[in-house]
């Protein structure tokens, strides 16, 4: 069984990018299980074809204490005999929704979720890295391989390039490597030759350039993947060979993450960025 | 300085210190020298209110020890709630022995309420849960005059807004309830969880209540005093006896509506400094009342503190004073006839927290004896300074000392009794020395005032003169 983690800035498309993936790897034949950790819990709604489902948390709170719960309570399976857990959560600003995936995964490994005929299993993580809890994931005994889904904007750089660092803190310590980078393109300037650029400053690959396209957004309104919505589309065959890629992908690294000069230096290379002009900082439009 | 013990001398305690530390290592021993010295007779001879250093053991509490156990709790007439997981509030229930009196869930709280919580409650937030245990509470117990909300470590942790959940449901309920962010890992002890709770009673309680009857010349508010082992039931009537009017004590035996409204009071007569400076000054600077400190263990300390509390008062009390103190001397010599005796030339050494190191030395001097060693749990440079003047000359001074330190004192110093608190107990009563719990007085009490100096010396001599510690060989 291999343990995958996906991490990425928010909003640019992991959960999407994940469930196609997980897609095409059913449609391969792999047995898969998702694991969301996100309260928000849209990890699995594509696979389901359910907008919620009820989450390891919520059921937490509904019937007291974990103690309570049963495996088959949260663990759906959708399409292609994918399994589907989400570890749900808090709403924005209150709790810990950190605890929250801790609690969840506990819950998981304590019940059994982790069966044998798995083939892969995929945690889905909100945006940054906010908290320990967020990198539960990753810690000892659970995913060792992590992808980041970035684009050639300049704040998915900083992100993918912030997780590299979360990766490095808990490569050197246990097995956890990087796998590459997912560009999710949104065909910003040489957006390919940027992400392919970063990835080599990460000493990793970018493993896919998933192209936009907006037959996504049309599987997404029935709540489906586009593998099973339209299995003959261009796009599908996309996900089918991002996730052929990650089954046969065995460049599994240590990070470099870069300096924030070097970052920046490497955005300027590429005309995201201009070089800062000292002398205007910290003045406003109209100052003299 | 006058007191001398003989055979000790500042090379001789210097001699001491340096050789318990020896051990450690050197960062650790860097750390804590600022911590011990001998005695200087004037000023704080050492380092204090710095975080406990790592591998030793320490008898301080939390910031939430110091609000929820400390200020609070003794307040009787109020629901008090450990807002958290179960731990903290079930060992903070009762362990202070503060009494109260009044009916148990009729006008009086001893009991324990938390708000228990569970994976989910740091999930969620536990905000809706303590809005729930408000309402509960209320309805469960209407005579209760307020409520206070005590964090636990957790409620900081995910951040609830404990305070604006008690700001709607004291509205909602019409009952004060102060949120009291006390967190217990907010500082280096017990000792912020005082300053915390001093800052909550300045901006939730003072001054929202006014006492029913006109405001007197004589009346007085007892600060600092918590009623351990029914100490307030001691020194209240003593006050009394002497002619003033104890409107109100914080917060032994305490009652909100009157705390409330200590604003009123003419002067502020403060017992535990440490715990409750913080408001005393408050209370000087913001409505003008004086405050003084005084020290009611012994026959001595007593007579010298109600001496210089009838100087700040009139002819009246001057005269029922010296009447007090005539009635009680002679009772109090009885005492130290009997005792005295028996107690001639103990040695004590003391470790606790508060008043007492300083505050009790001058009482086991009545008895004959000598205080060859003192400290603090979580002092801060002003009690030591308040520390020197009562100390014998030279003698060992240590501030949040280990476990491994005391006993290394304790092997030098060869005391005839140690006053400490529950972790150190059984420790020395192991080394064959006797011991008594002096931050509880050892489920006796009280030790306050003239009615306390009789317990004090039969509960000191019982320690010491207890034939059991003929039965068993002492290691050194």
């Amino acid at each position: 069984m291999r343990q995958i983690a996906i991490y990425g800035k928010g909003g640019i498309g992991k959960s999407t990018t994940t469930q196609n993936t997980v897609a095409g790897l059913a449609y391969l034949g792999k047995k898969v299980m998702i694991v969301g950790c996100d309260p928000k819990a849209d990890s699995t709604r594509l696979i389901l074809h359910a907008k919620a489902q009820s989450t390891v948390m919520d059921l937490v709170r509904e019937r007291g204490t974990v103690e309570d719960l049963e495996l088959e309570d949260v663990l759906k399976v959708g399409y292609g005999d994918t399994k589907c857990v989400e570890s749900g959560g808090p709403e924005p600003g209150v709790g810990c929704a950190g605890r929250g995936v801790i609690t969840a995964i506990n819950f998981l490994e304590e019940n059994g979720a982790y069966t044998d005929d798995l083939d892969f299993v995929f945690y889905d993580v909100l945006g940054d890295v906010v908290c320990g809890g967020f990198a539960m994931p990753i810690r000892e005994g659970k995913a060792e391989e992590i992808y980041i889904v970035c684009s050639g904007e300049m704040m998915a750089m900083y992100a993918a390039n912030n997780i590299a660092k979360g990766i490095l803190k808990y490569a050197s310590s246990g097995k956890v490597r990087l796998g590459g980078l997912i560009c999710n393109a949104r065909k910003t300037d040489k957006e390919f030759e940027l992400v392919s650029a970063l990835a080599a400053k990460l000493s990793t690959q970018m493993i896919h350039f998933v192209p936009r396209d907006n037959q996504v957004q049309r599987a997404e309104m029935r709540r489906m993947t586009v593998i099973e919505y339209s299995p003959e589309h261009p796009q599908a065959q996309e996900y089918r060979t991002l996730a052929e890629k990650i089954q046969n992908n065995k460049m599994l690294v240590v990070p470099t993450p870069l300096e924030m000069e070097e970052l920046e230096d490497l955005l300027m290379e590429y005309g995201i960025m201009e070089a800062e002009d000292e002398t205007i900082v910290g003045k406003a439009e109209n100052a003299a | 300085m006058s007191k001398k013990i003989d055979g000790i001398t500042k090379e001789s305690t210097q001699e001491m210190i340096d050789n318990a530390l020896e051990i450690y290592p050197d960062k650790a021993k860097k750390k804590r020298v600022p911590h011990l010295a001998p005695n200087e007779g004037e000023g704080a001879c050492v380092k204090s209110n710095r975080k406990t250093i790592p591998g030793v053991m320490s008898a301080r509490g939390c910031a939430y020890a110091g609000a929820k156990g400390v200020v609070w709790g003794p307040i009787r007439d109020m629901v008090h709630v450990s807002h958290g997981p179960v731990g903290c509030g079930y060992y903070s229930w009762g362990t202070r022995r503060n009494l109260m009196s009044g009916i148990n869930g009729v006008n009086q709280f001893a009991m324990q309420f938390t708000s228990d919580f569970q994976e989910k409650d740091i999930v969620y937030g536990g905000d809706k849960k303590l809005k729930t245990l408000l309402q509960e509470a209320k309805d469960l117990f209407p005579l209760a005059k307020g409520i206070s909300v005590l964090s636990e470590c957790p409620v900081g942790l995910i951040g609830d807004d404990i305070n604006s959940v008690a700001k709607a449901s004291a509205k909602e309920l019409d009952i004060p309830i102060i949120p009291c962010n006390c967190e217990g890992f907010r500082g280096v002890s017990q000792s912020l969880g005082h300053h915390i709770s001093n800052d909550t009673i300045r901006d939730y309680i003072i001054e929202t209540r006014e006492f029913p009857e006109p405001i007197g010349p004589y009346d007085i508010a007892l600060i600092g005093e918590y009623n351990i082992g029914g100490d307030a039931w001691s020194t209240k009537p003593l006050l009394e006896e002497c002619g003033f009017n104890v409107k109100s004590v914080w917060t032994g035996d305490g009652e909100m509506d009157k705390i409330a409204a200590t604003h009123q009071v003419k002067l502020n007569v403060i017992h535990c400094y440490r715990s409750m400076n913080y408001m005393c000054k408050v209370m000087e600077e913001k409505y003008g009342i004086p405050w003084i400190e005084l020290n009611f263990f012994g026959p001595t300390k007593i007579r010298n503190s109600l001496r210089k509390l009838a100087e700040l008062f009139d002819d009246n009390i001057k005269e029922k004073v010296e009447a007090v103190i005539a009635k009680y001397d002679p009772l109090m010599q009885a005492v130290i006839d009997e005792y005295k005796p028996r107690l001639d030339g103990k040695k004590v050494m003391l470790y606790v927290g508060g008043l007492r190191p300083r505050h009790t030395v001058n009482a086991y001097e009545d008895l004959g004896m000598a205080v060859v060693g003192s400290g603090y749990e979580f002092a801060h440079g002003d009690d030591y300074e308040r520390t020197s003047p009562e100390m014998p000359e030279a003698t060992v001074i240590y501030d949040d000392i280990t476990e491994y330190e005391f006993e290394q004192f304790a092997d030098t110093l060869k005391p005839d009794l140690i006053g400490s608190g529950i972790k150190e107990k059984y420790l020395f009563q192991k080394m064959g020395i006797p011991f008594r719990q002096m931050h509880s007085w050892d489920y006796s009490g009280p030790y306050h005032g003239y009615l306390g100096f009789p317990t004090f010396a039969r509960d000191v001599d019982m320690a010491i003169n207890s034939p059991t510690w003929n039965l068993v060989k002492s290691p050194f």
